[in-house]
């Protein structure tokens, strides 16, 4: 089936997961610390709009209540929380750029292609629209992890498991028509309490090494290193 | 191809030259509104470019053949680029030349013999201008071939006149891929054009020039030249954006209703793409020179999205 | 014996000739100038016209030599492809027949011997005009053989240069390394097929395990004689130190051989191509050219840099022929001959503006003493038409229309551009990624030679020395122009061109281009009108009346004619030559943009009498990363080796009486 035998709001969806996959490129390389926040807000509301069409499309009623979830807590509620936290602990001019953004990116775009090769021997030819969607879940679950290892803010390193989790619910809500309800929220109270001690162990964490830089968490190597 | 439509296509070049410094007037006016102040008449241009034509020319004891030759060979590759993309209809004969290869190779001849100009007299603001300018092509080229490989994935041609013809054949579809190709593209006008924010069309200290500084040594008909040749080349990005991505409106035949409805449709089109264009200079503030690469990553970067959601998300199995 | 043979035949006896009657001139140095050089000359003008001929008549002819071994005599053949490259060959060698006279009367007066210089320039064509013509693996090899010693002999002819020696010894030894893999290679297929003829081995079938055997072998082999990255090193090394006319020629001639060599054992003696092949080639084609044209913006050496850029531009070839193995691979057999023709084009464009270079910078050592960009300056003054033909030079290297470089690059994109009828989609993401790595190659090599132009040419001269240059002689002017009236016309009627090579795939792959020239001349179509379309003569005119038309409008009204004044200023100091943009200060943009590519020194040092001296040294990274592990582990394995070496009689009967045992066990 090719594109333009889709309806219009099949290719709105196409376009909406083609802007996640944008947003979690924004995230990867993105160097000032609330720019990146702000980027995975966009990033779930772009998520919630994509359920909201899946929604419209025919899918379960509760579609529309899972969007509304994903809008308040992923695009509105964390990133306030996040915004917080930033403000507390000093670091809204943070800037932690990469050191070598060329070779992450193109990292990350082979990310891309690789997750592509991956998806494409599953069959089920009327179910092609949507395996495209899952390569692009796939890819933002993998650019994620890449986040994590590339960056080594904390509050970064956040965003990137939030990241990947917004991956996976995409997937969820394009190729199955959405988890049933309890599920989604099981899910997203798991997220919520993850955000809250999250925001609990930073300040543990900058009390006792006095940096959030994750690279420095080292004490427990075998080799008798002091950091002092 | 009859001889009327020969006689279109040198008016549709022509019209080319007669628009451009028009585009650039709007694009001061809407600036000085946004600044709160009345501004020049949007017909000063014109008058600049008169003006200039009539004065003395004055050249370096050490500038060479190279120097004065370069203005003509600028101007003639860069109106000779823009004259063949389509403006007003879709079939005219000279189409067949408008191919995004060629017109990038003509743009590159342009710009290879102003760098050569800024490098003629032997002073430092015309190396500085040339080797910044070069870098930023540089950046550039792959940014904007990526954005048109994306197009022609999807339209299986450069010829410029199939992609538009390819664009009103087909139903509304929205891609993703275009959205990526004309954000891409939109990054590389501002870049090659010499807009804010990467370069100040209208700075005064030369250690913040980049075109104004090749051009710093010309005057008379000299400059006048460069100038028009520099209005020309916005004037064809702004045809390419909108004609590539919204094509309605341009004259699928030659009725004389539909070449009025073309032209207007075109003159609709650019004033709105001024008023954006005059918005993001007034908004954004020029960056710092070696910001202006990790501007064109976000370009490449745009491009090779544009291409990998043609790829994952547009083709069947 | 068909005429184009009777034509080849005689450029290889004239070659022969003109190395002899050099290598007999002993004390008489003029005579190279006046009968070496002109024989030399004629040579090339003999393979060209034979060439031609052979590719107009698209027939192959073959013939036996009666040398050689008694059961195997050398044969020879000349089809489409051998003609197309003995015309590459030919034009550059008329050329520098032309331009070489009066190159070497400046080396009269010295003590080089020139009659060595001629004769091995002889050897050195005869040599490559043989390569292509060879029909089996001996003649192969033992015309590689020549071609390799006699080059190396002409790059070491500066001698007394210590670092000369050891480019020439770099040059010798990789050399010969490239030729062992191609050695193996040909083993492979002869062991196949049961002989050494490429009749025999082009019948035979390979299992995919030994067909992709010999195509790494003859990848490293050809790869490493062409200057491929990671096996280009002796490259910028050798190239400079030659005598610029045989730097034209290896450059822009020898590395075409090395491209022969690949293509006719590949697409011919193979047959059956595999795509992963095509990616390989395609990868490191890529690699290549972006990595030769770095290095290239950060040299202010010319002739190192020209070295570098004919790095960059095999990569383009290289490119070209892996989209073409790609798509042959995958069942595209029309977009592979298209690939396969813009990689040819390719070729003799690069032959002609890098030998066109070349001439120029020889023009440039012979008038002002001086190969370093930093003291050069203003030199459009002084060499008016040999800086009118190197800037021909220029804006063909840097594939602008409407000269030559642009059509073999056009061609490229649109091949690569037509992968959207792939059916792998990563093969679909993958093709763009390296057309769009191509694209920044041509972008930098047109900043590069801004730079070059900018700097030797135009602004102000930089040393006495470069003030003072002298003339340069006629034979000079006319050897680059002739190369550069032709890439004007290779730029201007390629529907021509790609009319007369589409012999080539015809040949070999069984089928041609039809539709590139169905439009008639004007009109170049690789795949169909209305997907691409290129008119360079339609191009040309309408330049050309465009051109005419701002001329008579602004010039002619009869206003006041152009005053001369000073430049500005900003109301300080006037100008002078040393405020002027340098080199490396052109390229400084560049080079903070692709810093971690190379391994870059730089510093700012304090001098003791209170001076500031400024210091930059950019070295290849290929070489740390990759020569001296191998170098180590050579001389490290060299010395476990050389334990055998006790010094012991007794040890080594041994040794004897072992493999003695051995070999008796292997026999019975």
């Amino acid at each position: 089936m090719s594109l333009t035998e889709l309806p219009l709001l099949e290719q709105f969806m196409l376009v909406l997961s083609a802007l996640v996959l944008f947003t979690s490129f924004v995230l990867l390389a993105q160097a000032r610390l609330i720019s990146t926040i702000h980027a995975f807000a966009w990033q779930g509301a772009l998520v919630a709009a994509v359920t909201t069409v899946v929604a419209a499309t025919g899918g379960s009623g509760h579609l529309y209540f899972s969007a509304l979830l994903t809008l308040g807590l992923k695009a509105l509620l964390i990133p306030w929380m996040l915004h917080r936290l930033a403000r507390r602990l000093d670091l809204e001019r943070h800037v932690d750029a990469l050191d070598r953004p060329v070779p992450v990116i193109m990292a990350a775009v082979a990310l891309v292609i690789f997750a592509y090769w991956l998806v494409l021997p599953m069959v089920a030819e009327e179910m092609i629209f949507t395996r495209n969607i899952v390569a692009i879940s796939l890819s933002v679950v993998l650019v994620g992890l890449l986040m994590m290892v590339a960056r080594a803010q904390a509050v970064v390193q956040v965003l990137g498991f939030m990241s990947i989790e917004n991956g996976l619910f995409l997937a969820a809500v394009s190729a199955t028509g959405g988890m049933p309800l309890v599920v989604e929220l099981g899910v997203a109270f798991d997220v919520l309490v993850a955000m809250i001690l999250f925001g609990v162990f930073f300040f543990q964490i900058r009390e006792s090494i006095d940096s959030l830089d994750v690279d420095r968490l080292r004490r427990l190597t075998e080799t008798a290193e002091d950091d002092a | 191809m009859t001889a009327s439509h020969w006689i279109l296509a040198a008016v549709q070049a022509l019209l080319y030259l007669a628009l451009a410094p028009l585009l650039a007037g709007w694009l001061r006016k809407v600036k000085a509104w946004l600044q709160n102040r009345r501004g020049a008449p949007v017909l000063q241009p014109y008058r600049d470019l008169f003006k200039l034509m009539h004065k003395e020319v004055r050249v370096a004891h050490t500038a060479s053949p190279v120097f004065t030759s370069a203005p003509y060979i600028v101007f003639v590759a860069t109106w000779l680029a823009a004259a063949t993309l389509p403006l007003l209809a879709v079939d005219l004969p000279t189409a067949a030349i408008a191919d995004i290869i060629v017109l990038a190779g003509l743009l590159g001849l342009a710009r290879f013999f102003l760098a050569l100009a800024g490098m003629d007299v032997g002073t430092p603001f015309g190396g500085m201008g040339a080797s910044r300018e070069m870098m930023i092509s540089t950046l550039a080229e792959p940014a904007m071939l990526m954005a048109v490989f994306t197009l022609t994935m999807t339209a299986h041609s450069t010829n410029l006149a199939s992609v538009i013809d390819f664009q009103l054949t087909s139903d509304f579809t929205l891609r993703p891929s275009y959205l990526f190709a004309l954000a891409a593209l939109v990054l590389v006008a501002l870049a090659e054009c010499g807009r804010i924010p990467v370069d100040n069309p209208t700075t005064h200290l030369e250690l913040t020039m980049v075109h104004e500084g090749m051009i710093l040594e010309y005057s008379g008909r000299h400059l006048a030249l460069m100038e028009w040749a520099a209005q020309v080349k916005l004037l064809l990005f702004g045809v390419l954006l909108v004609n590539i991505f919204f094509p309605w409106g341009i004259a699928q035949s030659f009725a004389p209703a539909a070449l009025a409805t073309g032209l207007g449709a075109i003159v609709l089109k650019l004033g709105v793409l001024g008023i954006f264009l005059a918005v993001g200079e007034t908004v954004l503030a020029k960056m710092r020179l070696f910001r202006a690469p990790a501007f064109l990553n976000l370009a490449l970067l745009l491009g090779l999205l544009g291409l990998l959601s043609y790829v994952i998300l547009e083709v069947g199995a | 014996m068909s005429a184009a043979l009777l034509l080849v035949a005689t450029a290889v006896g004239l070659a022969l000739a003109s190395a002899a009657v050099s290598l007999a001139s002993g004390a008489w140095p003029s005579v190279l100038r006046r009968v070496g050089m002109p024989l030399f000359g004629l040579a090339g003008l003999a393979a060209f016209a034979g060439g031609l001929t052979a590719l107009v008549q698209g027939e192959v002819v073959t013939a036996t030599l009666p040398l050689g071994l008694p059961w195997l005599h050398w044969q020879i053949r000349l089809d489409a492809l051998a003609g197309f490259f003995l015309v590459v060959i030919g034009v550059v060698s008329f050329a520098v027949g032309l331009y070489g006279p009066a190159y070497v009367r400046g080396m009269e007066k010295g003590r080089d011997p020139l009659a060595a210089l001629g004769g091995f320039s002889g050897l050195f064509l005869a040599g490559m005009l043989l390569v292509v013509l060879a029909a089996d693996a001996f003649v192969f090899m033992i015309a590689w053989e020549i071609m390799s010693l006699s080059s190396y002999f002409l790059v070491a002819f500066h001698h007394e240069n210590s670092a000369n020696r050891r480019a020439g010894f770099l040059y010798l030894l990789m050399a010969h390394v490239g030729g062992l893999f191609i050695l193996l290679g040909y083993a492979v297929l002869a062991g196949f097929g049961g002989g050494f003829e490429f009749a025999v081995m082009r019948s035979v079938e390979l299992s995919p395990a030994w067909a992709s055997v010999v195509f790494g072998l003859a990848f490293i082999g050809f790869g490493m004689k062409a200057g491929l990255v990671p096996l280009h090193a002796w490259l910028p090394e050798a190239h400079p130190v030659a005598p610029s006319h045989i730097s034209a020629l290896m450059s822009a001639v020898m590395l075409k051989v090395a491209v022969y060599g690949f293509i006719r054992v590949v697409f011919d003696l193979v047959g059956e191509v595999h795509w992963q092949w095509g990616v390989v080639v395609l990868a490191v084609g890529s690699i290549t050219a972006l990595m030769g044209v770095l290095y290239a913006l950060m040299q202010h050496d010319l002739k190192r840099l020209l070295a570098y850029h004919s790095v960059e531009n095999i990569g383009i070839i290289f490119i070209g022929l892996g989209l073409s193995l790609l798509f042959l691979a995958t069942g595209h057999s029309l977009l592979g001959v298209l690939a396969l023709v813009a990689a040819l084009y390719h070729t003799i464009n690069h032959a002609l503006f890098k030998g066109l270079l070349f001439l120029g910078a020889g023009a440039i050592l012979h008038s002002a003493n001086e190969r370093d960009l930093g003291k050069m300056g203003g030199l459009l003054r002084r060499m008016p038409w040999t800086g009118f033909f190197f800037l021909v030079g220029c804006i063909s290297i840097a594939a602008l229309p409407p000269f030559n470089g642009f059509v073999s690059e056009w061609l490229t994109f649109q091949s690569a551009l037509q992968a959207w009828q792939l059916e792998s989609g990563v093969l679909r993401s993958l093709v763009p990624i390296a057309a769009a790595m191509l694209a920044l190659t041509g972008a930098l090599a047109a900043a590069c030679f801004v730079k070059v132009y900018g700097v030797a040419f135009l602004g102000q001269p930089r040393s006495r020395q470069v003030r003072h240059a002298r003339r340069v002689p006629f034979g000079m002017r006319v050897g680059q122009g002739l190369l550069a009236a032709l890439c004007l016309l290779l730029g201007v009627l390629p529907t021509v061109i790609v009319g007369l090579l589409d012999a080539i795939p015809r040949q070999l792959l069984g089928e041609g281009l039809p539709h590139a020239t169905a439009e008639g001349w004007l009109w170049l179509t690789p795949v169909a009108p209305d997907t691409a379309s290129y008119s360079a003569p339609l191009v040309v005119l309408l330049i050309a009346v465009m051109a005419g038309l701002a001329w008579w409008v602004w010039h002619a009204g009869g206003r006041a004619g152009v005053q001369r004044c000073d430049t500005w200023d900003c109301g300080f100091t006037p100008p002078g030559p040393r405020m002027q943009y340098t080199a490396p200060a052109f390229a400084q943009p560049i080079r903070r943009v692709f810093g971690s590519v190379f391994a870059i020194e730089e510093a700012v040092e304090r001098q003791e009498d209170g001076s500031q001296r400024y210091r930059l040294a950019v070295r290849d990274r290929a070489w740390n990363l990759f020569y001296v592990p191998v170098v180590r582990a050579v001389e490290a394995s060299a010395r476990q080796v050389a334990r055998l070496q006790s010094g012991s009689l007794r040890v080594y009967l041994g040794w004897t009486l072992a493999t003695l045992l051995v070999l008796l066990w292997i026999i019975s």
